[in-house]
């Protein structure tokens, strides 16, 4: 996984609440068999509209986005964080997302950050006022900054250092090979395998 | 102080606990499905590393296969890929797979319990969200990433940070007509699609109880649409019983000892949830979704809300959004809205009871002129078991499609879609934009009501049809 310690990019500001996975990568995309690959099928299906946030000149090359509440419900497709990535969106900010699209984009190096939903809206007003305005999320001092606004955000301390050191979640497990042995020695008897019966 | 299912179940898994790490759960079953594996096998290939169990992996084909023609070389040559990859990782990594064709086959949500895989107190995970399905027999089931399945797939744990738990207390008597699926879109619009978020939910009380082991898959399957990986049912006989005898329960001895330890598992009574709602199941009805997500719903009686009437200025501009996408006006009757569709299947409602409901409905009717209806059961042993009740000529009989199993239209990977602005009313669990094709607008239903609405030609419920039939429950 890529290190994660502070970005400073332009921002798109998304105002919507509950964009759902299906909306982030649409399931066609689905078929696709690797990780990458996906940039075109980000928002599909909102980018046939010209008005369309994402399809302004202005936000060309934009790698923060800023969105409505709930982000990221549905489908666990991973696809969606991939798509996200692809784009170039490091970091994605809302005041709730959804668990499992938050677990798989941490795991990928994409920042999902929570901010109080009223931090949200300073936060679009400042980036629709002027396009050009950076925004800054740094996970070592933990906080988002833009012009006038300074916000502090939390995230799990071992989250954190994982995503700081930019670590390997199976290497970690795999370097506690005896405990898991251990347990498997312990588990009853009466617990299901797949073998195929008879 | 007690503890509540969620907690027991997770404690009894747990590896290795460290202060500040999350705790490293053991998996004692991990279903795969061809979608989120290809990366996660190429994960382990470019690492050199095994599948650590296989014997606690198993594999089939959903998302992507054809319900048309399945002995035929696949039309669509990226689907074809995608299944032929997954075929060809099960064999290089020695995984038990259910190819199109094989009897075992079917979705991954249905094959897990029919096959008696899915036991109580055991943790459960699947690339797939709806793998909360499987809390119905007291497992501990969630839906997971790709970045996750390859973790899974290379040491059988995962790390996972402790949720917090939910009581879902549904106490009285379900009224006629009245199902599973209408009492889990009751919650959700009572809760909200992130009113779970952090949470394993435990759906209890009477109502609960009462409940079959299939309706019981219909409510914890749709978990998710309220923002909580998980949901779980504590075992109880009606458990038990639908497991005896099937391939992967256990047998003598291990069978009694496995019961044992099941019936610790129900939530202490001096147990504490750090939240709980309550809800009255005599003042349920049927339900229906209006909007594009499934927290967006109402009675089927009521009629399409004013945005206005929302506080939440989100919530708001998600009503407006919704129903211009839904080309549906505030105000109207939902019994009015006429459709060009209706699906039974899923892995919300493809069982074998859900089949019998809808069939119950449709039996000596027409479907509608202008509608299309199509049945697809959750496995080939749903279809198998439908069709020696003569299910598909029920169905075939009254003018609707009877199709192979797979995911099909709940997701529309496959050709099974909508046309664009095609309205259809489904069983399935998602109605978000586009879900079922481009454009498509979905309202989610019971199988009752969807078989109903077919006859229809709009939402309705059995009630609506003047000679209704005795209903079947589900």
């Amino acid at each position: 996984m890529e290190k994660f310690t502070s970005h400073t990019g332009r921002a798109v500001p998304l105002r919507r609440s509950n964009v759902d996975t299906d909306q982030i990568i649409p399931a066609h995309w689905l078929k696709k068999v690797t990780r990458n690959g996906f940039e075109d099928g980000l928002f599909e299906a909102w980018r046939k509209d010209e008005s369309f946030v994402l399809n302004r000149p202005e936000r060309q090359g934009a790698t923060v986005l800023i969105a409505g509440p709930e982000f990221g419900t549905g489908s666990s497709r991973e696809h969606a964080v991939w798509a996200l990535q692809n784009y170039g969106f490091k970091a994605v900010i809302s005041s709730r997302f959804a668990d499992i699209f938050r677990g798989n984009s941490l795991k990928n190096g994409l920042l999902t950050v929570i901010l109080p939903q009223e931090t949200v809206e300073r936060l679009w007003a400042v980036v629709e006022a002027d396009p050009q305005a950076e925004v800054t999320v740094d996970l070592e001092a933990r906080e988002v900054r833009a012009e006038g606004l300074n916000a502090p955000f939390e995230l799990d301390e071992n989250v954190r250092w994982r995503l700081l050191n930019g670590l390997d979640d199976i290497s970690i497990t795999l370097a506690q090979e005896a405990d898991i042995a251990a347990y498997e020695a312990a588990r009853p008897a009466f617990k299901p395998t797949t073998t195929p019966v008879g | 102080m007690g503890r509540t299912l969620a907690e027991k179940v997770w404690d009894d898994h747990v590896v290795r606990r460290a202060e500040g790490e999350p705790d490293l759960l053991f998996i004692d079953l991990h279903l795969l499905h061809e979608v989120t594996s290809p990366q996660a096998f190429d994960g382990l290939r470019l690492a050199g590393r095994k599948v650590r169990r296989t014997d606690l992996t198993i594999a089939t084909e959903d998302h992507n296969t054809p319900t048309l023609d399945i002995d035929k070389p696949i039309a669509d040559p990226v689907s074809r890929v995608q299944l032929e990859t997954l075929r060809a990782n099960c064999a290089e990594f020695g995984v038990r797979l259910h190819s199109l064709g094989d009897v075992e086959q079917g979705v991954v949500h249905v094959v897990g319990p029919q096959l008696g895989l899915t036991q109580p107190g055991t943790t459960v995970v699947c690339g797939d969200s709806h793998t909360s399905t499987h809390g119905a027999f007291g497992a501990l089931a969630f839906g997971i990433g790709t970045s996750q399945v390859e973790h899974v797939l290379a040491t059988q744990t995962l790390p996972m940070a402790r949720p917090k738990t939910m009581a879902i207390t549904v106490e009285g008597e379900l009224p006629e007509g009245v199902t599973a699926k209408d009492l889990i879109l009751a919650v959700i619009a009572r809760i909200g699609t992130g009113g779970g978020q952090g949470y394993v939910l435990e759906y209890r009380g009477s109502a609960v109880r009462a409940l079959s082991m299939e309706a019981r898959m219909t409510v914890c399957n749709m978990s998710i649409e309220a923002g909580a990986r998980a949901g779980m049912i504590a075992p109880d006989e009606t458990t038990f019983a639908y497991l005896q005898g099937r391939d992967h329960a256990p047998t003598g001895e291990e069978w009694d000892a496995a019961v044992a330890y099941w019936k610790t598992l129900a939530t202490d009574e001096d147990a504490v949830f750090d939240a709980e709602v309550f809800i009255d199941a005599s003042e349920l009805t049927p339900f229906v979704t209006w909007g594009t997500n499934p927290g967006q719903g109402a009675p089927l009686g009521a009629n399409v809300p004013d945005p206005a009437s929302f506080e939440d200025p989100q919530e708001r501009i998600a009503a407006e959004n919704a129903l211009t996408y839904m080309g549906l006006t505030a105000g109207s009757p939902l019994r009015e809205v006429k459709v060009d569709a209706v699906f039974v299947g899923s892995c919300t409602n493809g069982r074998i009871e859900d089949l019998r409901a809808a069939a119950a409905v449709v039996e000596g009717r027409r479907i509608a002129d202008g509608v299309r209806m199509l049945v697809v059961p959750g496995s080939v042993r749903v279809a198998l078991q439908a069709i020696e009740e003569g299910l598909d000529k029920v169905f075939t009989a009254a003018g609707a499609e009877w199709r192979h199993a797979g995911c099909s239209m709940c997701l529309g990977m496959n050709p099974d879609q909508l046309a664009p602005g095609e309205r259809c009313a489904s069983t399935s669990n998602r109605n978000f934009e586009g879900r079922q094709g481009k454009g498509g607008r979905t309202h989610l239903v019971s199988p009752q009501v969807a078989a109903a609405t077919a006859v229809l030609g709009h939402l309705a419920s059995p009630a609506d049809l003047s000679d209704a039939p005795q209903l079947v429950e589900a």
